[in-house]
């Protein structure tokens, strides 16, 4: 039954997938793409990722579609329209997806316990044993995460304050918009002549 | 037959990767590009965590006392950073985008590519 | 003697008073529905965040799930109320310290072990039990993710939504 889940929402998803390619409009494409982001969460679930799907959900179709918003708000709203479609990559999109079709066909059957994936002694099945000896939690994934692959997850946490700092730099905190003033009834603020500028935020 | 079924994920997941590649290679938009790169990072998600199902598992939260089948824990850490990167990725791609549309005035790529060859900078 | 304006005109009836405050609490009369319903879910989306950051060892959860919510209770009072008002309430320097502090917490929690004997991030030496000192290593360093990710997540809304 999970099964046959899975494969109604990977069906899904390859639809929105097809939306999104075939869309000249920004924001639908976007709004698409939130709701790619739900589907592969609901997905992740049918799959036992219930950390990933927490994580899925909350980032990519609620904050990354936040920033899509903001940064279309920026700029226009929609593709330029184009005379024909490039061929050539089709061609190569189609050739690249043969291949790889092709080379999925050595690959272990979903769900398989028997797998390479699932029979190493020292990952899966070592976790999932000792980690509650060792550190006591029952929830595998923060164990490793934290714990085991603390190392990993330090890196993880510079790359977002990185990415942090970057955006700080690169837009600031106060930014002209393209129109000077704001609508009537918008519930943002209106603007005001602000004498300090983006240098001086810091 | 059985293998078609056993192997639909993986052919499914290799369409959605497919359909963003074409999405970032074929559209000069540079929105669109960062749509497309959505798509592929999270095709790329979902077969990762496909690798990692056992039939009959279940979430790997240790239940005490219960003998349960867990599914595999390490392929889920991985894509927890994997997300969050690429949400950090996306946020840095689109202030950028938002700055060459300051400087530049549009956003497709032909165009910047022509206002490059006409005013090459230094 | 000037006759005093009889009271009944001047007194405000109650229904007046509660409109009175209404407009003053939420002066945008379009938006006072969203306006009122936001008001009264950003508590519960806090707290979930709160209980998500901390129970991340007993269910699903832990620190970027945590601090992405808390950071979409801040991205959602900014849009319904106004950038300015959620500047006010959570300010750009603060959220600069908040980015730098989760990665300092994190990074020092692998100092202190450092200092205390064992290896880089290596918990068993925090506490006088292994199983104590991978309990309290973990919370520091699941408090620190959570800490940075959502500063850095409301910095960039504020980036992103914010117009001179």
């Amino acid at each position: 039954m999970e099964t046959v889940v899975a494969i109604v929402l990977l069906t899904f998803l390859a639809i929105v997938a097809v939306g999104i390619i075939v869309l000249r409009d920004l924001l639908a494409a976007v709004v698409l793409l939130g709701l790619y982001s739900l589907i592969a969460a609901g997905a992740f679930v049918v799959m036992d990722a219930v950390d990933v799907a927490f994580t899925e959900a909350a980032v990519g179709s609620g904050v990354s579609t936040i920033l899509f918003l903001g940064a279309l708000s920026f700029t226009k709203h929609e593709q330029k329209p184009r005379g024909n479609d490039s061929i050539i990559a089709l061609i190569f999109v189609v050739i690249t997806g043969g291949l790889l079709i092709y080379g999925t066909l050595d690959m272990p059957h979903y769900g398989r316990a028997d797998s390479a994936a699932q029979m190493h002694p020292d990952l899966a099945v070592r976790f999932l044993e000792v980690s509650i000896d060792e550190v006591g939690m029952p929830n595998v994934v923060t164990s490793v995460l934290a714990s085991y692959r603390g190392y990993d997850t330090l890196g993880e946490t510079l790359v977002v304050f990185a990415a942090g700092i970057a955006v700080l730099s690169l837009l600031g905190l106060k930014r002209r918009r393209p129109e000077e003033e704001a609508p009537e009834d918008a519930p943002g603020d209106t603007p005001k002549i602000d004498p300090d500028d983006v240098q001086s935020q810091y | 037959m059985s293998q078609a079924i056993g192997l639909y994920s993986y052919w499914i997941v290799i369409v959605l990767m497919m359909a963003g590649l074409y999405i970032m290679i074929s559209r000069y938009n540079l929105v669109k590009k960062i749509i497309g790169l959505g798509v592929f990072q999270t095709s790329i998600f979902y077969l990762y965590i496909t690798m990692g199902k056992v039939d009959g598992g279940t979430a790997p939260i240790l239940v005490e006392g219960k003998e349960l089948v867990y599914s595999n824990p390490v392929p889920h850490v991985l894509i927890l950073t994997a997300i969050v990167v690429g949400v950090a990725t996306s946020a840095v791609a689109l202030a950028l985008i938002v700055r060459i549309y300051e400087s530049y005035d549009t956003i497709e790529e032909d165009e910047l590519k022509a206002i490059e060859a006409l005013e090459p900078d230094a | 003697m000037r006759r005093a304006i009889p009271r009944r005109l001047t007194q405000t009836t109650s229904r007046a008073n509660t409109e009175n405050t209404l407009v003053k609490l939420y002066p945008r009369q379009r938006h006072r529905v969203l306006q009122v319903v936001t008001k009264l879910v950003i508590p519960f989306v806090l707290m979930f965040g709160l209980y998500v950051q901390f129970h991340g060892d007993y269910g699903p959860g832990g620190g970027f799930q945590a601090g992405v919510l808390f950071a979409s209770a801040f991205i959602l009072h900014g849009l319904i109320f106004g950038l300015q008002q959620t500047r006010r309430v959570l300010s750009p320097s603060v959220l600069r310290v908040m980015m730098s502090l989760g990665v300092l917490l994190y990074a020092g929690t692998g100092a202190l072990t450092l200092l205390m004997g064992g290896n880089l991030l290596d918990y068993d030496v925090l506490a006088h039990d292994p199983l104590h000192g991978q309990h309290w290593g973990i919370f520091a360093v699941e408090l620190g993710v959570g800490i940075t990710v959502t500063g850095v997540i409301v910095t960039l809304f504020y980036g992103f939504a914010s117009k001179r």
